[in-house]
This record gives C-alpha cells, structure tokens and sequence, in this order.
C-alpha cells in the first residue's frame, strides 16, 4: 500500500507558560531568563518544611484560557502530586491536576482546505514548570537552575482530532491566537512559553480503530513540529508496510538530524503515583467568579473577523489571516484608524509584512513597530507622496530601524517627484532616447508604453509618480 | 532552695518582670542543667549556647533601659530539631540532613522570635519524626529521666526528655500519630497537639502533611496555653491553616468543670491496655465526676480502623514528601555513583534508616496504580468515618477521657525490632490526629515503677479551651505534678 492510503492520527498536549508575575506557589518572579538560580527562594527551591500557596491569578487566566476555548469551568477542582525523579524537579513531585481540572470539553474551530473544523479539547489542567538542567560542555557535570521551577503552566489536552501537519499547525496557532489575544500567555516559542507534545498514530484510510500511538517531544517551533510529525508518520506506516508493529512509546525530536529518538517504552513507563495534595486545599469556583471573569474577555479573534467582515469591508482572507494573530489584528486596527484604508492596510499585512517575517523566520509578535508606523505609510502612498514601489523599500527598512516612514523617507530622499515640470522633462527625456518605442506604440504595441514608464522610473530611481508618469507619456504619445 | 531550671515558664515570666532575676542567669541556669545532665540523657542534638546568651543578654538590656519587651522575652526553649532556624542544623535527627543548615525560619519560629525568646538548642527525635521511641535517630538514642533504661517515647522523644529533665522549662514538639502526646506522657510532662490548622506547618520538614502539627511540650497546662498563644494562629504561608480569630488561651485556665460532659470511650480501657494506666484513667473519671462533671462510658467503634487508616495515609504521604532528599540540592550525597539513577539510590539507601525506608516503601506501594484504589482511597474514605464518629460524640460530649499510651514507658530494644508492636504504642493517640482535633496529655500519676502515667483529654476542632480547661482543673485538683524524674539507672525490672 502507498503512503497516500494511511490516514494520521494525531492529539496534542500543548504546554504554555501563563504570564503572571509570580510562580504559581511562592512570589519569585516568572522572567524568562536572568543568571541561574536567582529567580527562586526556599520554596521553589524544595527546601525542607516548605510549603506550596497557590497563586490566585494562575486559576484566573487557566479559567479564561478554558472560556476562550469554550471549554467546561469545573466548580470543584484540586491540585495533585506528580511524583518522578528528576534533578530538575526539586520536590520530586510536580504539582499538578489529575482526575478534576480546571477546565474540560471545550473546542476550537480551524481553517482547513475543506472548511471550517472543530477540534475538541479534553481539558485544561494548571501545573509547575520544571527548572532546567545546563550540561557542560566540557564534561564536568550538568547544573541545575531553578529559575524555571514553579513557572505556572496551563497544559491543554486535544482530543485526537488532527488529520494533517497542516491541521496540527492550525490548531496550534489558533491556540496560541487565542491566548494572546486574552492576555494570558505571550506564547513564545523560542523562549519555550508554548511547547507541544504531539501524539502520532496511522491507520488505513477508511479504519475506525486507533492505531498504537507514539508520543513525540522536543519540538520547539511550528517548523519542527511539522517535521517531526512528517518524519514520525512515514516511519509508522514504513514499519507497518514492512510487516512490523508500532510499540508504543515515548520519542525525542532531534531538529538537527530530522529524526525521532526512543526516549522510554511502555515497558518503564514510570508510575507516577498521582495522589491529592494535602499541602493545597480544594479549589472552588463560584457562579459569580467565573461569571466575572466572562465578562472580562476581550474580544476574540471570532468576534474580530466578524467585524471585519462587516464593518470594515474586509475579504473572508484577509479577515482570517489578519485575525491569526492579536499582533496582526491590533496593527490592523491601529493602522486604519490612521490612515482609514483598512482594505491597503490588510493587503500590506497578508502580503509584504507577512513575506518579510517569513524570510526573516520571526513571528508577528517580533515586529519592532507598532500600526501607527504602518498606517503613516498606507497614508502616504494614498497621499502620492511615495509610490507602492518605495513604500516597499520604506518597509523593508522599518524592519530594521523602526522608526515613521515620513522620517525614513526623508532621510533616504525617497519622496516621490510629483511636480509635472520636472516629470515632464523625463519623459522627454525618456522618449528623445527610445524613438522605437514611439513607432512600436503608434503601430499599437501597447506594452511599449510599460516600458517608457519602466525607463523614467529608472532614471528617477523609482521616485517619479507613476499616475503622472502614465499620463503624460499618453499625451504626449497621442498627440 | 530551687534552682531555676526547677520553675516553670509562666513562674519565670514572672521573676523576669518583677526583675528578680535576669535572663541571663535563666540561660546559664539551663545550660549549666544541660552540661550536668545531657551526658546522660541525650535529649539535645545540637545546643546553641552563644547565641542564646547573647539574645539573653540583648534583652536584660532592653528590660533594664524599661524598653517595651514582651513578657514571653528571655524565657528559654528548646526546638524539636524538625523546625528550621535560619543558620542553625536542622538535622530531623537523620544522616540524610545531618550537616542542614537551614536558610529561613519555620512561622512557630518566627512567632518566638517577635516574642524574643531564647532558643537553648534543637531537640532529637525519630528520624523524620517517624517512630514511638527515638531509637529511630541517627544519631543516638535518648534516654528517659524517670529509667535511663527506657525509652522517652516519640517522635518528640527529646523534647519531653529535656523538658521532664528539666534542661528546658518547655519545649516545641510536632505530632503526626502521637509524637507529642506519648513522649509527654512516658516522660510525665504535659503535652498538647492542636487542632490540624491552628498552627502553621510551614518550616516543619513534613512528615505527614494532612496530619502533622506543631504543638507545646510543657511542665504544667498553664504553660501549654501560653505557649500555645505564641504558636496558634493563621499564616498565609500555610494553606491549611485556618483563617480563625486569635484567641488568648489562658483565658480557658478556670478551675471548674462543673456540668462539663465528658464520654469514656470503652475500646480504650479494654484490651491491649496495661491494668496501671486503665486505673489510672479511671481514677481520673472519678476524679472528673468529683469535680462537678458528668462521665459516661460510650463507644468509638470506628477506632480500631485509625491505626491501619494512619499507617496508609502517613506513609503515603511521607513518600512523597521525603522525595526531595535525592543528593543533588542539599543533604547527604553518596560517594559511590556512576550516573544519576546510583545518586539517587546509594544516597537514600545510605541516608535514610530502616524506619523511614519502611515507610518510603509502604507508602510508595499503597500509591502504586493497582492498588491505590484498595488502600490509599480507601483510607480516606475511613478516615471519613472517623471524623464523622467524632462529630457523633462531639455532639454528646464536650470532651472524650482515654488513655495516651497503653503502657508505660519501655525498655530500649523491647518494641524496636517488630514495627507492627511498635505501632501499637500509638493506638490511642493515632485516632485523634485522623481526626484532626486536639488532645493534650496530662501526667495523671506513677506506676508500680515509678513511671508516669498519663491522660488524654480529646476536644472539638478548634476547640483547644475545653481541653485546656478541664485539664487544668485536673492538675490543680491533684498532686501529679510534684512526681520529679529520678535519673536512676535500671529501674526494678
């Protein structure tokens, strides 16, 4: 059988770091990075006799996060123990939630090629980070730094809904939307606020039955994460067309050689012993708290493009790219209320910006200006001060040196020649030099007038206006 | 002429005020006893006398420049040595933290240090507090002043020891079965735990988290509740302490119990309990009914199940807890390891003892998927029943008799080789720590050894008055008080 007759299985298990100032059960403070060991105290350090307090804002932004996802609040919830060893998980437990979590049965819809999907989500449950372990380079050991221990996590568990890597990004990027929009995680990736585990499974196409399942960890991007899933795929269905079985197991991405690694079979899966932990008391939500924090949502991306949509007179695209991302969205909202072109303000979003970013392999959130810079710049190309041609070159440098456009162009000397003398003395120029081009016009060779228009900007260095340009070479070619 | 180390806190308390006497000479008094008497009864493992002697110093100087100070400054007391001290060993009497020192101070602690007393040194235990006799500590054992050939009962074994020996006028104790209680009553000194909540665990080494609780280890009640007024009280660094209005314990200090209620539980003075302390129990009720109260026999079926109940849920529970001691932060690390997995084994194979690796094991299994369901669930689900016995009494009786320990104190060596005896010695002081509500121990007379023997009055959560109340009637309206432990070595058999 070919690889097109198997159907991948997958569910994820996304990890992600909530912002709140404090660690989950002691003050330190949650900042990524700083010197190791720094961001801790005697209580997220483990030290004997301490004692946990859980964090109130952490259950606040894991209740949004679940109304966000239309998920079930739980009224009665707990905290558990997780008990493993490992020398970056200080107490030799993870607190964490078990069989009652915070929040459960909750969706969210994504954008397949075939429509509109509906993943569902089993729960949302609130736990500690882990420190992190630095192994030297030389051999002398590994260090522990604590800085990370106690950092609150909400893990969000899928049903195995997903399909296709491409529904898998998806998902994850609708997630990641979601809890940026509602202020709860800043989701970077790259400092590891937002992971994934992916569990993978193949069966054949049309098969009801769940394949044996493999879990992958590791992945720190979406590009990773497509990989591994590609890689882990096609080597289950290799495996089952060569006659073997899958075993399942728990599997390492390694980014640099493209391949999955056996970290642990279910032979030594460990036991983890979850029991209620008697440090914590039980949380109880009322009507009136998760009521209070409904009403506090922001706007959701669903809300926005419906907005858009109507009111703003975007294009079901150019809604749902610029809806993708909170970053986008309020550029888009702070740029039209500049320039109120909000159709040129999408069209630059989906086009250029997101085509730069993409070479520059960064995320939305990494841009270093704001929608005021953008929409200046929509503005002065309505304006005619600056063609698109220079607008582009304006935004390349905005990249870099994000400063207004206005002030960009006037320290390039890129405004754009508007005054009809000095463009009427180029396209003289321009047609004293190409006589061809006239003839070629006049015997209705229409593409030569692109051409002269092509010529002035180049003598212009792109600066000339080019509706002006069009009609004076039209008045003087059909004179 | 009485030495000051013979007095109790509250009649220091008193020649400190009136200036009769300076801290200083409290202190020296102490370790002077201590010096005298330690060598044999082994009650400190470590003892502080600098810094003692300084803060001594410190406030005889505020007092005699008439500074504000807290009536509570000056007075010594010793630390069962599970409580951490910033900068002193906190060592739970185990290899595993025997060079700890601690970087913060336990809530109790900081609550003395306002106060301003005086901390003469940190007392030895059971290893990590599990046992009945500290011959669990690693370090050495304590012997009991009344028959240096017994055992001070435990885990609070030195606590009681040094405060019966006078080589503290009172001292901190922590009760997760009974560790306060037992050792008070083998020791004859008063012993109380408080309800679970009434005072923060924070800075206690855990045990048994839904069960330990810190509590005072005193020569009189009178002491006890001002001892307990220094402790007592919410701290949002505890989540399971109780958010409760501070109380002034002494207040309950009424020599009355006239109409006072009180159930004689019949499975605690029936079998498995020595003829002497039955008696003495007994003697106790009618003494009770003299006094103007009402005692009636009644039942606590659901008893029977705490000890098993206790021995699933604590040890459950210190699994979990004693996790952290894993050689890579602080405590003891093994010299042999080749690779991570080896740190982890040969440091808790070579710092814990035989009890606690008991225990681990126990509690580590009952946790085990398979079997959680049979054992740990289980056990909560009659822990349930037995709270639920208790607020039946409690609805009837204002207060329950039994005894503390059903024998008097034993020989070195006698219990330690059969855990399951060793257990036994906690059957009357188990239940109420399942519970969660308050008992104290109170000295209630000697055997035909000459040991003491104690009883245990049992009250509502929360309800620390009426115990202290009617225990302090009984000590007014008896003389137990004045037995003094004789030191002498192999007592008649």
């Amino acid at each position: 059988m070919a690889r097109e007759d198997y159907e991948i299985v997958m569910g994820l298990e996304v990890h992600c770091e909530l912002s709140t100032k404090t660690k989950i059960f002691c003050s330190c403070p949650t900042q990524f990075g700083g010197e190791p060991n720094t961001h801790c105290c005697p209580i997220c350090m483990a030290m004997p006799g301490t004692l946990p307090v859980l964090n109130e804002k952490v259950v606040e932004y894991a209740v949004k996060a679940g109304l966000a996802t239309n998920c079930q609040i739980a009224r009665n919830s707990k905290n558990d123990r997780k008990n493993y060893f490992y020398p970056d998980l200080p107490k030799a437990y993870q607190i964490s939630q078990f069989d009652l979590p915070l929040c459960y049965e909750g969706y969210v819809n994504i954008e397949t090629p075939e429509g509109e999907k509906k993943i569902r989500i089993t729960r949302i449950h609130i736990e500690e980070d882990a420190g992190k372990l630095n192994h030297d380079e030389y051999g002398r050991g590994s260090f522990v730094d604590l800085n990370r221990a106690g950092v609150p996590l909400i893990e969000v568990v899928s049903e195995p809904d997903l399909r296709t890597k491409e529904e898998v990004e998806a998902y994850l990027r609708k997630l990641k939307s979601i809890f940026e929009y509602i202020e709860v995680s800043d989701c970077k990736m790259q400092e590891g606020s937002l992971r994934a585990d992916v569990n993978v499974s193949v069966r054949k196409k049309g098969s009801t039955e769940f394949g044996t399942r493999t879990e992958m960890k590791n992945m720190n991007s979406f590009r990773s994460i497509v990989r591994a899933i590609e890689y882990e795929a096609n080597r289950q269905i290799d495996v089952i067309e060569n006659g073997g079985v899958i075993t399942q197991e728990t599997l390492r991405w390694d980014d640099v050689s493209g391949k999955t690694f056996s970290m642990r079979d279910k032979e030594d899966a460990q036991d983890y012993r979850y029991f209620p932990d008697p440090d914590l008391v039980a949380i109880k939500l009322s009507e009136e708290y998760i009521e209070n924090i409904k009403k506090g949502l922001p706007e959701l991306p669903e809300s926005r493009k419906k907005r858009y949509l109507e009111e703003m007179g975007l294009t079901e695209k150019a809604a749902n790219f610029v809806t993708a991302s909170k970053y986008y969205s309020n550029m888009f909202e702070e740029a039209t209320e500049v320039c109120k072109n909000a159709k040129s303000v999408s069209n630059w979003i989906m086009s250029d910006i997101a085509r730069i970013l993409n070479e520059r392999e960064e995320e939305p959130e990494e841009l270093k200006f704001s929608g005021k810079e953008l929409g200046e710049l929509v503005a002065l190309i309505d304006k005619g001060t600056i063609s698109s041609a220079i607008a582009k070159k304006v935004l390349e440098e905005m990249f870099e040196n994000p400063e207004m456009p206005s002030k960009i162009i006037e320290s390039k000397g890129w405004v754009q020649i508007s005054d009809e003398g000095a463009i009427k003395e180029v396209v003289a120029k321009v047609l004293e030099a190409n006589p061809q081009s006239i003839a070629d016009y006049k015997a209705g060779k229409d593409k030569a007038l692109g051409f002269l228009v092509g010529q002035a900007m180049k003598e212009t260095k792109g600066k000339a206006n080019p509706q002006m340009l069009n009609k004076l070479f039209l008045e003087e070619l059909n004179k | 002429m009485m030495e000051l180390y013979e007095l109790t806190a509250h009649e220091l308390m008193d020649k400190l005020a009136s200036g009769e006497i300076t801290s200083e000479e409290v202190t020296k008094s102490y370790f002077n006893r201590i010096k005298e008497k330690d060598g044999v009864v082994k009650a400190y493992v470590s003892t502080l006398e600098e810094s003692a002697l300084e803060k001594a110093r410190k406030v005889d100087a505020d007092r005699k420049a008439g500074k504000p100070v807290s009536k509570y400054a000056g007075i010594p007391i010793g630390i069962k040595d599970n409580m951490c001290i910033t900068g002193t060993r906190t060592t739970c009497s185990s290899k595993m933290l025997e060079n700890f020192v601690a970087p913060y101070d336990a809530t109790v602690i900081e609550n003395l240090n306002k106060e301003e007393l005086v901390y003469l040194g940190k007392l030895n235990m059971d290893e990590f507090a599990m046992g009945s006799s500290t011959e669990n500590s690693a370090f050495f054992t304590t012997k009991n002043p009344w028959d240096l050939e017994r055992v001070p009962g435990g885990s609070s074994g030195g606590s009681a020891a040094a405060v019966a020996a006078d080589m503290a006028p009172w001292a901190l104790g922590s009760d997760t079965g009974g560790s306060i209680r037992q050792p008070a009553s083998l020791c004859g000194v008063v012993g109380l735990k408080p309800t679970y909540g009434l005072v923060s665990r924070y800075g206690l080494v855990a045990f048994a988290s839904s069960l330990d609780q810190i509590g005072p280890i005193t020569k009189d009640v009178t002491d006890s509740a001002l001892l307990l007024n220094l402790i007592a009280g919410h701290d949002e660094k505890d989540s399971t302490s109780m958010e409760i209005e501070k109380k002034d314990y002494t207040k309950a200090l009424v020599n009355d119990v006239k109409g006072m209620k009180i159930g004689l539980p019949k499975e605690y003075i029936g079998e498995g309990v020595n003829e002497e302390v039955k008696a003495s129990v007994l003697a106790a009720a009618k003494k009770f009914e003299e006094l103007g109260a009402t005692v009636e026999e009644c039942s606590f079926d659901v008893g029977k199940y705490a000890t098993s109940v206790y021995y699933v849920i604590a040890d459950a529970e210190a699994s979990s807890n004693l996790g952290r001691f894993d050689g890579i932060r602080y405590g003891y690390r093994s010299e042999k390891f080749e690779n991570l997995k080896d740190i982890y084994r040969n440091s808790r194979s070579e710092g814990f003892g035989p009890e606690v690796k008991r225990r681990i094991m126990v509690g580590t299994y009952v946790l085990s998927s398979g079997y959680y369901d049979a054992y740990y669930k289980k056990a909560q689900k009659v822990r349930t029943v037995i709270n639920n016995a208790y607020n039946e009494l409690f609805k009837k009786y204002d207060i329950l008799l039994t005894p503390v320990s059903p024998t008097t104190a034993f020989k070195f060596g006698e219990k330690s080789d059969n855990p399951i005896e060793m257990y036994m010695a906690d059957i009357c002081t188990v239940p109420v720590n399942i519970g969660g509500v308050p008992g104290i121990s109170v000295p209630s007379g000697l055997d035909s050894k000459g040991l003491p023997i104690s009883i245990q009055l049992i009250g509502k959560a929360f309800d620390e008055e009426t115990i202290l109340r009617a225990a302090y009637t009984y000590e007014q309206n008896t003389n137990f008080r004045e037995n003094r432990p004789t030191f002498k070595e192999g007592g008649n058999n």
